[in-house]
């Protein structure tokens, strides 16, 4: 399994607190890994050391062999595509918006978007069954065709790797399974390498390739989701009781939550 | 709508605001202290002699180029900003510009150095002014070379409010002449006889639109705010930072030359947004005619309304703008 992004020894964070320490993973190509770990873990803070949104005080980031550094900003536009948590209050249209997508590709000079930013933009938000809303301002759609809407507009880049920040995040059981389909069936189509944050530990099981776990800052688990989604793991990580089992279907592990009352009844008897 | 229908609209706004625009500057030759009718303005100007000819060259051609340059960039000014800070209420005044220029302006007065240097020492001791809260704003607003956008829309506000209170502090010495002019200056007007001055409102003004319209690109991608601006390549913070300097310049040339216009670049880039879109490529051209044509009426109103006296420009555009306002945000909610 080739590997398209390599963190080594990553620390970064904020001047007036949390740091993370000694981050070491790989992105594997093609494949989707998500980043999972309790509220405070350092989640965000890595994935804006990735995105550039926070500077890294030492360690490197390679992509296929080159220093994450090395890019000017349009060349990491290029490579990689970014889906923020929030589509912040915006009046353009989901066509105006997706076709910024084709922003890396602009030309110095070039006034308007080309036949060719036209049909890639098209193609992405019949992809993402968006299309009808093109005409739509962004502020008048749901949360989770927003959400569809950013992930047209980061397709539109035409990165290698789509970085997305808790997709799933406030969306119902419909909408977060609609979108993780989406990026594993994109994932696998278009060899489109996926890191992504995720919360909800059954979602990584059943959606995600690789995992790596995180906790206060460090990396504590990494591997197949049959690997860090354990018990004693996620008891470890999560201070939480809980049970596992194997998906009958998908033969992931699928995770019981079990409340004190029912915890202390069992203990008892 | 699609993408051609969306150029045909656009091609129709901007046609249509030049022939608004030609209208109000043909409107604004022929009305005045000394009516001139239209169907006259042509032999006037074609016999170049007589009184009416001089009325139109010296008195109300400056006066419409004035409004133009200076109503284009105010408009304009508030569009670029508002995009930049995503708050529809961000003026170019907002950034602490006026207050700068009319505390140069009020201590050109209050030392007496119009008197002494000329007619010119105004408009440079506001310009001046203006500099300095730019600066003082825009290093302030710097940490460690990153520039931080809600830190300067705080920093402008509280260099305004300084500013303004310094100026206070001036009127309060001062004598009931000086407070006079400086109350006079502050609420604008655009008679201005250095035509040099004008010359030189009109061309940057100019420039500064092919400047900002070069960004148009790159402002339609901050609108989704500087991070992600920069996840699509674009360097965030240089745009912000160049527009930030040749925007500010320009309103401190506005405002040391008209004195302080309110209210242009907040309602003129509302109004057009809704008829155009909010694409900078349209709305800065857009905004630009739509400011010139508003202070061109506006300016007519202010010289006709108690001719043959002549009323403060900064009080029509106060309550039109302010009335125009109401009126958009209540048929907005209506929608």
């Amino acid at each position: 399994m080739k590997n398209y992004m390599t963190l080594q020894n990553i620390a970064c964070g904020y001047s007036s607190g949390f740091h993370l320490k000694d981050i070491s993973f790989t992105v594997p190509q093609g494949k989707i890994t998500g980043i999972v770990g309790p509220n405070g873990s350092g989640k965000s803070t890595l994935f804006k050391g990735i995105c550039g949104d926070l500077s890294i005080d030492s360690g490197s980031i390679d992509i296929q062999g080159k220093n994450l550094s090395e890019f000017s900003l349009k060349q990491k536009a290029i490579r990689m595509a970014i889906v923020s948590q929030f589509v912040d209050n915006c009046d353009m249209t989901v066509q105006e918006y997706v076709l910024l997508g084709r922003m890396p590709y602009r030309k110095s000079f070039q006034l308007f978007e080309s036949k060719e930013d036209f049909a890639i933009a098209k193609k992405y938000m019949q992809l993402t069954d968006v299309y009808k809303y093109k005409d739509k301002p962004m502020n008048t759609l749901s949360g989770g065709e927003q959400q569809l809407v950013s992930i047209a507009r980061a397709l539109t880049q035409q990165p290698e790797l789509l970085l997305l920040d808790e997709p799933t995040a406030y969306l119902d059981i419909s909408h977060s399974v609609q979108i993780l389909n989406l990026i594993q069936k994109l994932s696998h189509e278009l060899q489109l390498t996926v890191l992504l944050i995720i919360h909800d530990l059954n979602l990584a099981s059943e959606f995600c390739d690789h995992l790596v776990m995180m906790n206060s800052g460090n990396i504590h688990y990494n591997g197949t989701p049959e690997e860090v989604l354990t018990y004693k793991n996620i008891e470890d990580v999560y201070k939480t009781v809980v049970i596992t089992q194997q998906n009958p279907i998908s033969k992931r592990p699928a995770i019981f939550l079990v409340s004190n009352k029912y915890w202390e009844n069992s203990n008892e008897k | 709508m699609s993408m051609k229908h969306k150029h045909i609209r656009w091609i129709i706004s901007i046609i249509v605001l030049l022939v608004l625009l030609i209208g109000s500057v043909l409107l604004s030759l022929s009305t005045g202290e000394i009516p001139i009718k239209l169907s006259d303005i042509l032999q006037i100007m074609h016999t170049k002699s007589g009184m009416e000819y001089s009325v139109l060259t010296n008195i109300r051609l400056p006066r419409i180029l004035l409004a133009i340059a200076i109503g284009g960039t105010l408009s304009m000014t508030g569009a670029v900003l508002q995009g930049i800070y995503r708050n529809p209420l961000v003026e170019p005044y907002t950034l602490g510009i006026s207050g700068g220029a009319a505390l140069g302006v009020s201590l050109c007065i209050v030392l007496h150095l119009h008197v002494l240097g000329g007619s010119f020492m105004l408009p440079l001791s506001g310009f001046l002014g203006s500099l300095c809260s730019i600066f003082l704003v825009y290093f302030l607003s710097m940490r460690k070379g990153i520039f931080s956008v809600n830190k300067m829309l705080l920093m402008g506000v509280m260099i305004s409010f300084i500013a303004s209170s310094t100026m206070m502090f001036l009127m309060s010495i001062s004598n009931a002449d000086d407070v006079h002019s400086i109350i006079f200056w502050i609420m604008g007007s655009l008679d201005e006889s250095n035509s040099s001055l004008i010359n030189l409102m009109l061309y940057t003004s100019i420039a500064g639109l092919v400047i900002a319209y070069l960004f148009s690109h790159q402002l339609n991608a901050l609108r989704l705010g500087e991070q992600n601006a920069r996840h699509l390549g674009i360097n965030a913070g240089l745009t912000i930072k160049i527009l930030f300097v040749v925007l500010s310049l320009l309103t401190g040339l506005c405002v040391s030359i008209a004195g302080i216009i309110g209210f242009v670049g907040l309602i003129i880039p509302h109004i057009v947004k809704q008829i155009t879109g909010s694409d900078y490529r349209i709305l800065l051209p857009a905004s630009f005619l739509g400011g010139s044509i508003f202070i061109m009426l506006s300016d007519i109103v202010a010289r006709t309304i108690i001719s043959p006296n002549e009323l403060p420009i900064g009080v029509i555009t106060g309550m039109a703008g302010g009335l125009m306002f109401i009126v958009v945000l209540k048929n907005n909610k209506a929608q």
